[in-house]
């Protein structure tokens, strides 16, 4: 059994506008997504902006209400755990932020954050101060970081933090949406490695939502490519981003800058830019920006086929 | 036509360093950068948050923020920016050097259409008619690959797509025809496969106009696109330069190697090497000797206490007492 698993997500915003918020279109945010990941892994969800991941990450956590298609957590639907026991819910699922700034009380000294996600459980001073410790340790900060304003940290510091935030209450499963993207460079690669060894140490699950392809290469077991709403290409991170199927995972792979002067040779890069996902192309939602594209894409939607053991494409050529 | 002849360089920049004024005392941004670029030439100006790239740039146009102050000399084919004032200010910004900022939609006016900011710029640095100013800026917009410039150039900033907005600020910046373009993370707020886009979009005025490029940039994956020559920044100061193809072979300095490696690949799988430990240096605490110390793998007895200056070694320059092993 999945620890999570998302069936038939879909998620529709409406557009309005004037005075009287008369609804004037209807955003498709995520369409009829389906996707799990097993204790212990990662599954890496990328996209360019506007693909729907975070939506798709907010449905996931129970944050927003799909409009239909259901979340399982341990396999028990996500409205269950919501109505009969929620703390124990939130103890499952935890989330890390791109700005832990937004996460962090700016008032409070770090310490009261990272001990938030305990409040419910009615423990003494002295024991959330130990758990606290514990949590800043296991992210390799020092204990002075505790008594710290969050204006004082680093940002690698305060990813950190939030990292621990959401470690304290050793969840089954943590959502990483663009955690790293705001770092830099040289720390960056510190936060996916404490990533990567807590994972390792604790069997927790991840969602790694990014729009950075080398990055969820990295840390990921699973990989599923999305597009104006919908999952394209989905399979083991190694096979699809080394030898992409669907058109887009090609290109996206493809645009990918290599800080490596002899690989300048690139393809055309793509055409365009991503529809706006209040008019989803008909059929294919890629055939407007697709070079493969033909008059059967704009009239047959590709279902998202499983193609070879584990990996899944929606295209009608590919593979 | 390269006759082998050294060439006079269109911008020459030495011992430039820029300070701020703020309560918290005087914080030296930039200490003592020199670098020269000829015409058809791009200079990486590379490194993390805070290493003084972005205000290396600004300073060059004359735009840092008030209570900043620079020092050295900056020559712009023969003429010292510094000096600038006024009207020869105003041609130097636009008509010699032109700019493409991370943030389009900051650097366009909000209430006039592409193509009355168009007509604007260019009706203030030439005598022209509405009528060619119009037809030139429908010209340059179709040169910047945009689609549809005749409808383009009534459009307002906010009707355009992120890409649009970037070739719109891309062409408004080479409207004059300046030979240098200083371009501040121009793809950093872009999706990956409009990035692709601009990139090409940069690499093709480069060949076409043979426009010399100052390219500031945190992604290597870009600068390695774009530049022929490299200036790596760490603390305000450059501690690797040259040939961008040598620098990325065989890094010589330690933080030169440790941001390459710090780059996961798409072709070697699920590699997470450490990193560089530790974080970038306050900037009013810079710690003694090479700022790069602390975090340094290579650190030896006098890192500490002794600043390395730039020393040159085949095709490229850098500033480490124990350099990385050569080719």
């Amino acid at each position: 059994m999945p620890l999570l698993e998302v069936r038939g997500l879909v998620k529709r915003f409406a557009v309005r506008q004037g005075l009287l918020r008369l609804t004037i279109g209807w955003v498709r945010a995520v369409d009829a997504v389906t996707l799990s990941v097993e204790r212990a892994q990662t599954l890496g969800i990328v996209g360019e902006s506007g693909c729907g991941k975070s939506t798709l990450g907010r449905l996931a956590m129970g944050l927003l209400n799909p409009e239909t298609g259901e979340v399982l957590v341990d396999g028990q639907p996500l409205a269950a755990w919501l109505h009969k026991d929620k703390p124990a819910l939130r103890q499952r699922l935890q989330m890390v932020f791109q700005d832990p700034l937004d996460s962090l009380d700016p008032r409070l000294p770090v310490r009261e954050s990272i001990a938030e996600p305990l409040q419910h459980k009615r423990l003494s001073r002295r024991d959330i101060n130990a758990r606290v410790r514990q949590a800043l340790q296991e992210v390799q900060l020092p204990p002075e970081v505790a008594i710290a304003y969050p204006h004082e940290l680093s940002g690698g510091q305060r990813q950190r933090v939030g990292i621990a935030r959401a470690m304290i209450v050793e969840p089954a499963f943590v959502l990483c949406d663009e955690a790293v993207s705001s770092l830099d460079v040289s720390v960056r690669m510190q936060v996916l490695h404490l990533l990567a060894r807590l994972q390792k140490e604790k069997g927790v699950a991840y969602w790694f939502i990014s729009h950075d392809l080398a990055v969820v290469r990295a840390v990921s077991h699973e990989v599923a490519v999305m597009y104006l709403g919908a999952v394209v290409e989905r399979g083991p991170a190694e096979a699809v981003l080394s030898q992409p199927w669907h058109p887009y995972t090609e290109a996206l792979v493809a645009a990918v800058p290599r800080p490596d002067p002899e690989k300048l040779v690139r393809v055309q890069p793509l055409a365009g830019e991503v529809p706006s996902p209040q008019a989803v192309p008909s059929g294919c939602r890629f055939r407007t920006r697709c070079p493969l594209a033909q008059e059967r894409c704009a009239r047959e939607e590709p279902a998202l086929l499983e193609k070879s053991p584990g990996r899944w494409v929606a295209c009608h050529f590919r593979p | 036509m390269n006759t082998g002849a050294p060439q006079a360089a269109l911008l020459e920049v030495r011992d430039l360093e820029i300070t701020f004024f703020s309560d918290r005392g005087a914080l030296t941004a930039v200490d003592g950068i020199s670098f020269s670029i000829g015409a058809g030439e791009t200079l990486g100006l590379v490194g993390e948050s805070g290493c003084g790239k972005s205000v290396t740039g600004a300073a060059l146009l004359k735009l840092l923020p008030r209570g900043a102050k620079a020092g050295g000399s900056i020559c712009y084919a023969g003429s010292e920016v510094t000096q600038l004032s006024g009207q020869a200010l105003q041609r130097f910004r636009g008509k010699e050097v032109g700019m493409v900022f991370q943030d389009p939609l900051s650097a366009l006016n909000p209430v006039l259409s592409i193509g009355e900011q168009m007509v604007e710029t260019l009706k203030a640095h030439e005598v022209v008619s509405s009528q060619s100013a119009r037809l030139r800026a429908q010209e340059v917009l179709d040169a910047v690959g945009m689609p549809d410039p005749s409808r383009v150039l009534s459009a307002y900033p906010h009707e355009l797509s992120g890409g649009m907005r970037q070739r719109a600020l891309i062409a408004m910046a080479i409207l004059l025809r300046p030979k240098l373009l200083i371009a501040d993370e121009p793809t950093t707020a872009l999706d990956v496969t409009v990035q692709a886009q601009i990139i090409e979009l940069l690499q093709r005025l480069r060949a076409e106009q043979r426009l010399a490029m100052i390219l500031i940039s945190h992604d290597l994956g870009v600068v390695a696109q774009l530049a022929d020559i490299v200036a790596v920044m760490y603390a305000g100061r450059f501690v690797e330069t040259g040939d961008m193809r040598a620098v990325f072979k065989h890094p010589r300095h330690p933080y030169t190697a440790g941001l390459l490696r710090s780059i996961p690949s798409l072709t070697r799988g699920a590699d997470l090497s450490q990193g560089i430990p530790g974080s970038v240096p306050d900037p009013l605490h810079l710690p003694l000797g090479c700022a790069f110390h602390p975090r340094c793998p290579r650190a030896i007895d006098q890192c500490p206490t002794v600043i390395p200056s730039l020393i040159a070694q085949g095709i490229t320059r850098f500033a480490c007492h124990n350099p990385e092993p050569g080719s």
